[in-house]
């Protein structure tokens, strides 16, 4: 188990302060590592940092402007290896600080809410998309700043209707994620009025990096004609060999080729080009989707500090949820929480390696409220009680 | 070839507001030069990588050029089209604004959190003043005495006094501002807020807010008007203001702060700048490549102008 003080003070008074309260904001963030079942290329191995560097760029976003407030910022990181005690490591944090950035599997997320020591908590879910923690098993105190797997699904299934994609196919993993993605986006499927017409499951042993040319176009002709391949394969293990192997010469989307995503370098319209550029220079390394989901957590408690002038649990979290705060998150639109579950609205980013294709809600999704709503569990939709 | 293009102009119009508007390609790496009599673009010149902020020196002689990913201030003779020499400017210069003694640049750099103060004359920084995240509008007082960066994630307009090149005020404002200016004899700045949709009027004197404006498109998403660069008419009673991608320009009552009219221009536009009399204005639209002309006083669309891609900032000179 690694821990650090992470510290960034401002010279408050060097720079004109406004006279406001001093303000000082612990964080925690508590990351367990997830084992990682074997895939079969190694080409993308996962930066060790993941997460935690977005919530650095955050901290110093946030010191920037603190130091002009009197505000200052700290991250207490608590960084596990599975196996780990994990709850003792959470309760550790809690009891330094009550705001909590979170990246671990939905369950964890779950015990640590649990805990007693977080009933007077603010945890930030960075890391789980599982539908779940936005339904029925949501939490008062859990905010969720990585968009669920549905606001993903949904995203691309509003791409097929704009596209009048509509003969579709999927071939689905076998991990848990793999399954949890199918599902979301059979149901984003249905929501948007389409269907799959066939699914196969891959369960493939062979080495892929020798046999996919042999092996895929076979594995698909079955399919017969279509518009799309869905793609479930939330572990990156087989998807990047089904591109261009195809029996029909068909788009690819889901976890490969097409993906929704939170966040991609190739993002870099709505100033978005100098958050990429911060962040590369700090981390030597391209920002991924993690990396936001952690930068906005840090960024709304910074915004909420900045606007309120307190460091007070309640103060925050009302404010968060409230209608005053918005984020500019570099997507081109203010970023707000839904106050029925802790999901925090977002523009979703349809994209391949190379370019970004559209970006979702897209033009003509309409919703009465607003149009961020057309994706991921809207009012209705979600069971989540814990917010009344 | 510039010049034997605006003699022949000259004698088509009056030859008292014979201008050029210069306009910024974000991504060509290039000026466009539209005719303010002709309406055409007369002239593209090369410039440095990514140019956004553009303006001229007090007497035309000389354009100053943002090269932001060239991380330099570039001059360039407005005649020749010639780069004359680099200005040190610090990373990523943005945005910049010439204080009224013609000589001191003030720069925005973008990726550092620095205003970067630099002489035109010796080429050299005189300083470099720590601002917010992303700093980008900037703006100084007639009397040049205050000068203003806004940043865009920190959410402030900083004021420093340019004569300590220190920051002496700080003041919050809705999220991502962009764009600042002085007006009413430099007793009041505006400041626009991208993403918080609004343009927040300050007292100079004592930094105190006066008044906010809100805008509001009919069939656009509040979110998505989100207001950029603006401009005020020679008497100082109208505002014309950049929605950005609801790609609308607003007219603002600068006495009332009340919104009187909108009017369609190309997509996402974000610049602007008048021709000689204020009669007509130049604006920039970044996704459609091209820069909308309006009349100021029909207060309508007379004709859009294609130049290269992405235009971004606009700035005139005139000819005669």
């Amino acid at each position: 188990m690694g821990r650090n003080l992470l510290t960034l003070t401002g010279l408050a008074l060097c720079f004109g302060t406004i006279a406001q309260a001093e303000v000082a904001l612990n964080i925690g963030y508590l990351k367990v590592f997830q084992p990682q079942p074997p895939t079969l290329s190694n080409l993308d191995p996962e930066p060790e940092d993941i997460g935690l560097a977005g919530a650095l760029t955050g901290l110093d976003d946030n010191a920037t402007t603190g130091r002009f407030l009197g505000h200052t910022y700290t991250l207490t990181d608590a960084i596990l290896e599975e196996g780990d005690d994990t709850l003792a490591a959470a309760a550790d944090l809690l009891a330094q600080t009550p705001f909590l950035i979170i990246d671990a599997p939905a369950k964890t997320l779950l015990t640590i809410a649990d805990l007693p020591q977080a009933e007077d908590a603010l945890i930030f879910n960075a890391a789980s998309g599982d539908v779940s923690l936005r339904r029925d098993a949501c939490r008062a105190n859990m905010l969720h700043t990585v968009p669920s797997d549905a606001m993903r699904t949904d995203a691309l299934a509003q791409m097929f209707v704009k596209k009048r994609w509509d003969d579709l196919v999927m071939i689905a993993g076998t991990h848990a994620g793999d399954l949890a993605y199918a599902n979301a986006m059979r149901a984003s499927l249905t929501k948007f009025g389409l269907e799959l017409n066939a699914e196969k499951t891959w369960a493939f042993d062979a080495d892929m990096r020798r046999a996919a040319a042999q092996e895929v176009p076979l594995f698909t002709q079955e399919f017969g004609d279509y518009d799309v391949l869905v793609v479930a394969d939330e572990l990156q293990d087989f998807g990047r060999y089904i591109l261009y192997n195809t029996w029909e010469a068909r788009p690819v989307a889901g976890s490969e080729g097409l993906t929704a995503v939170t966040w991609s370098p190739v993002i870099e319209q709505w100033g978005a080009a100098q958050l990429q550029n911060r962040f590369e220079e700090a981390h030597g390394r391209d920002m991924t989707s993690r990396d936001y989901a952690a930068w906005a957590a840090v960024r709304s408690l910074g915004e909420a500090v900045t606007r309120t002038d307190a460091g007070d649990l309640t103060i925050l979290r009302s404010y968060i949820l409230s209608d005053d705060f918005e984020l500019a998150g570099f997507k081109g639109r203010p970023l707000t929480y839904r106050d029925w579950n802790g999901q925090l609205r977002q523009p979703i980013a349809i994209a391949h390696p190379r370019a970004l294709v559209a970006q979702a809600p897209l033009e003509g999704f309409l919703h009465q409220t607003n149009e961020l709503d057309t994706l991921g569990l809207d009012r209705p939709e979600s069971n989540c009680e814990a917010f009344e | 070839m510039i010049r034997s293009a605006t003699l022949i102009c000259g004698f088509l119009v009056s030859p008292v507001w014979a201008g050029e508007i210069w306009v910024t390609n974000e991504k060509d790496d290039t000026v466009s030069v539209i005719s303010t009599e002709t309406l055409e673009v007369i002239q593209t010149y090369p410039t440095g990588e990514r140019p956004r902020g553009i303006t001229f020196s007090k007497d035309f002689s000389r354009v100053y050029i943002c090269a932001s990913d060239s991380d330099a201030v570039q001059v360039m003779d407005p005649n020749t089209g010639e780069i004359l020499h680099n200005l040190p400017s610090g990373e990523d210069p943005e945005q910049f604004v010439l204080h009224p003694n013609d000589r001191h640049l003030y720069i925005a750099n973008e990726d550092d959190a620095i205003t970067t103060v630099v002489d035109t004359e010796t080429r050299k920084v005189i300083a470099q003043i720590d601002v917010g995240v992303e700093p980008e509008g900037m703006a100084v007082s007639p009397d040049g005495k205050i000068a203003i960066t806004t940043s865009e994630t920190t959410n402030m307009a900083h004021w420093i006094d340019t004569e300590t090149q220190e920051l002496f005020a700080n003041t919050l404002v809705d999220s991502r501002p962009r764009h600042a200016e002085f007006v009413a004899g430099g007793s009041q700045m505006w400041v626009s807020s991208e993403i918080g949709g609004t343009i927040t009027v300050f007292n100079v004197e004592d930094q105190s807010e006066i008044a906010k404006i809100d805008f509001e498109v009919q069939g656009v998403h509040p979110d998505r008007v989100q207001p950029v660069g603006f401009e005020f008419t020679a008497d100082e009673t109208t505002a014309f203001v950049a929605l950005g991608p609801s790609n609308h320009i607003a007219v603002v009552n600068a006495e009332t702060f009340e919104v009187e009219d909108y009017i369609l221009v190309g997509r996402r536009v974000w610049h602007m700048d008048f021709n000689g009399d204020k009669s007509q204005l130049f604006t920039t639209n970044g996704v459609s490549g091209d820069v909308t002309v309006i009349d100021v006083a029909s207060r309508t669309a007379l004709k859009t102008i294609k130049v290269g891609r992405f235009p971004w900032g606009a700035a005139y000179r005139p000819t005669e």
